[in-house]
């Protein structure tokens, strides 16, 4: 294969002919990314703001702002929040639903499969607002929950009120799952028949197959879905804001609720900045793991 | 139970599990879709009082929402066709010569493909303005160029891999010069991986909602997506079918190019037959 080797017409170029190619995407993603990671970090150590005293003049405040979010029991509440939404939604919901619809399909009717596959892919395509719309008609007062459940004698339950967050949590699973079923149907049709074959011939049990077998056959790819579900599940912004606002009162306020919420409705920018070096510092520990991961792959 | 009872069991199970699941995924779709064409739609799922087509009717002439949809494409497709072009040209190198630092860059290029983008909204929204980009159409269309940036140069960069050089160096020798070469010969033989660059960069943005949220301002100038918040917070309690029809029209493009990039993916990349010997 002659793609393989790098031919000699490509080395004889001159050595900076590269830099002409690479400058216009290089220069767009500094300016509008990079730039902005680089003012989350000297942001959060300001007192920028929208109105007021603080937004005619910048100013150091060092480490005031981190300060105030020791001592903010919202912060802390917000903190909880996105944990029991990260697990909940991303660790164990999309991934283990995901993983159990992509087991149970294998070798299933193809017509079923294909009709199952659908409606599931359906909820990922479907553009978040459009979700939040559709689950938070599910869940309303008079939605389509309270209308099945009205049949079996249970009465009018104000799910988005008693239960926000498993609420989001759900409509999270409806939206996202898909992805994961999508890796993990890859992943299974990796693994090799003859391995399972022979374990049923030594008389395994279906659990064993899958604990002994199936499950560290793919651990790689559990290990870097689970990355990168939680790294898309760490921004999810629109879906809670359109469903709860965040509420009733914080119980559904994530850290990005709460970041924008301290950024353009109190417009304490330099605070809400802070709170986004929180997420964004999470965001690239996960991201490392996920390179590191996709490095020995 | 006996052991004919207990493999029935397993063979009917798995099915009876996934069709609740199934279900239980259609049932808050089912409602949008039946809802948008229901004369009397209600909050929740239901059989049609009448079904009518008033509901996309009035949602699709009216004139403010024409503009959110037709921003939202020109935003989308706007961002789709720079974020290729670009991805090209930076794929070009990454791909072809020989470079000393080309490996910690691509592993710092995925490294950007997953890094959160709500976590440096507030910041950018100050840079926004003092770049006095606040507001403006075009400003949007650069920060999603910039966050999609990563994706598309990864991705280009693994499509452009597989294109061989031979048929390249060909070019050369007939007298096309490096650009030609990626204009005539490398670009329509990656055709299928721009069109997926393209596409999941475009659903992207359509369905972006925190984005512009953040940067614009006037309604005027509201895409699709915000548009629908608009709605849903305004009208939403009022007038179901509507939103309903709104919703499907919106998530449409999404779907339908769902739909075609599955297409691109399964025809893969036959190249290996474009040079003989």
């Amino acid at each position: 294969m002659s793609s393989l080797t790098v031919p000699s017409v490509y080395k004889k170029r001159k050595s900076y002919t590269w830099l002409y190619f690479l400058l216009p995407s290089i220069a767009i993603m500094l300016v509008f990314f990079i730039y902005p990671i680089l003012l989350t970090f000297f942001y959060s150590f300001t007192n920028l703001a929208l109105t007021g005293e603080a937004a005619k003049e910048l100013k150091f405040v060092g480490i005031d702002n981190y300060i105030r979010m020791f001592h903010d029991p919202t912060v802390r509440v917000s903190i909880w929040n996105t944990l029991i939404f990260l697990i909940g939604s991303a660790v164990i919901g999309q991934q283990v639903l995901g993983f159990i619809i992509a087991l149970l399909m294998k070798h299933k009717n193809r017509l079923f499969r294909r009709v199952i596959g659908t409606i599931v892919l359906a909820g990922w395509v479907t553009p978040e607002i459009v979700c939040a719309l559709c689950l938070y008609s599910f869940f309303g007062d008079e939605g389509t929950l309270n209308a099945i459940l009205s049949f079996v004698g249970i009465s009018d339950v104000t799910w988005l009120y008693t239960v926000p967050m498993l609420t989001v949590i759900l409509a999270n699973i409806w939206h996202g799952t898909a992805f994961s079923m999508l890796v993990f149907q890859a992943a299974l049709d990796d693994v090799p028949t003859e391995i399972e074959e022979a374990a049923v011939v030594d008389g395994a049990s279906r659990l064993q197959i899958l604990c002994r077998i199936t499950i560290p056959y793919i651990k790689d790819t559990i290990l870097t879905n689970m990355m990168l579900v939680t790294l898309q599940t760490l921004g999810v912004f629109g879906l809670i804001y359109a469903m709860t606002g965040g509420g009733p009162g914080t119980s559904t306020t994530t850290l990005p609720i709460f970041m924008y919420n301290q950024a353009f409705v109190n417009y304490q920018l330099g605070y809400g900045t802070a709170i986004s070096l929180l997420l964004l510092l999470l965001g690239i520990v996960l991201s490392l793991f996920y390179i590191r991961s996709m490095k020995e792959q | 139970m006996n052991a004919k009872q207990r493999k029935l069991i397993y063979r009917i199970l798995p099915y009876l599990i996934l069709t609740v699941i199934g279900i239980c995924f259609l049932l808050p779709l089912l409602w949008v879709l039946v809802a948008s064409v229901d004369s009397n739609a209600l909050q929740s799922l239901k059989m049609p009082t009448r079904f009518t087509g008033a509901n996309y009717g009035d949602v699709m002439t009216n004139g403010e929402n024409q503009r959110a949809f037709l921003i939202g494409l020109v935003m989308s497709l706007g961002q789709a066709v720079i974020v290729v072009i670009l991805g090209l040209l930076a794929a070009y190198p990454l791909s072809r010569y020989q470079m000393k630092y080309k490996k910690p860059f691509m592993l710092t290029i995925l490294f950007m493909t997953s890094l959160p983008i709500t976590a440096v909204m507030v910041p950018v929204y100050q840079l926004f303005l003092s770049l006095k980009l606040y507001n403006n159409i075009f400003g949007v269309i650069l920060f999603y160029v910039a966050s999609s940036m990563p994706y598309g140069i990864w991705m280009l960069k693994n499509f452009m891999d597989s294109v061989p050089n031979d048929m390249e160096e060909a070019a050369w020798v007939d007298g096309a010069s490096v650009f030609t070469g990626i204009r005539k010969v490398v670009a329509p033989l990656m055709i299928p991986g721009i069109c997926t660059v393209a596409i999941f960069t475009f659903s992207g943005s359509w369905g972006n909602f925190f984005v512009p949220y953040i940067l614009l301002q006037s309604p005027e100038n509201f895409p699709a997506s915000l548009k629908l918040y608009q709605f849903f917070g305004q009208y939403g309690m009022a007038d179901y079918g509507k939103l309903a029809a709104f919703s499907v029209l919106y998530a449409l493009p999404s779907v339908v190019l769902y739909i075609l990039s599955q297409q691109f993916m399964s025809k893969g990349f036959g190249l290996q037959g474009g040079t003989k010997g």
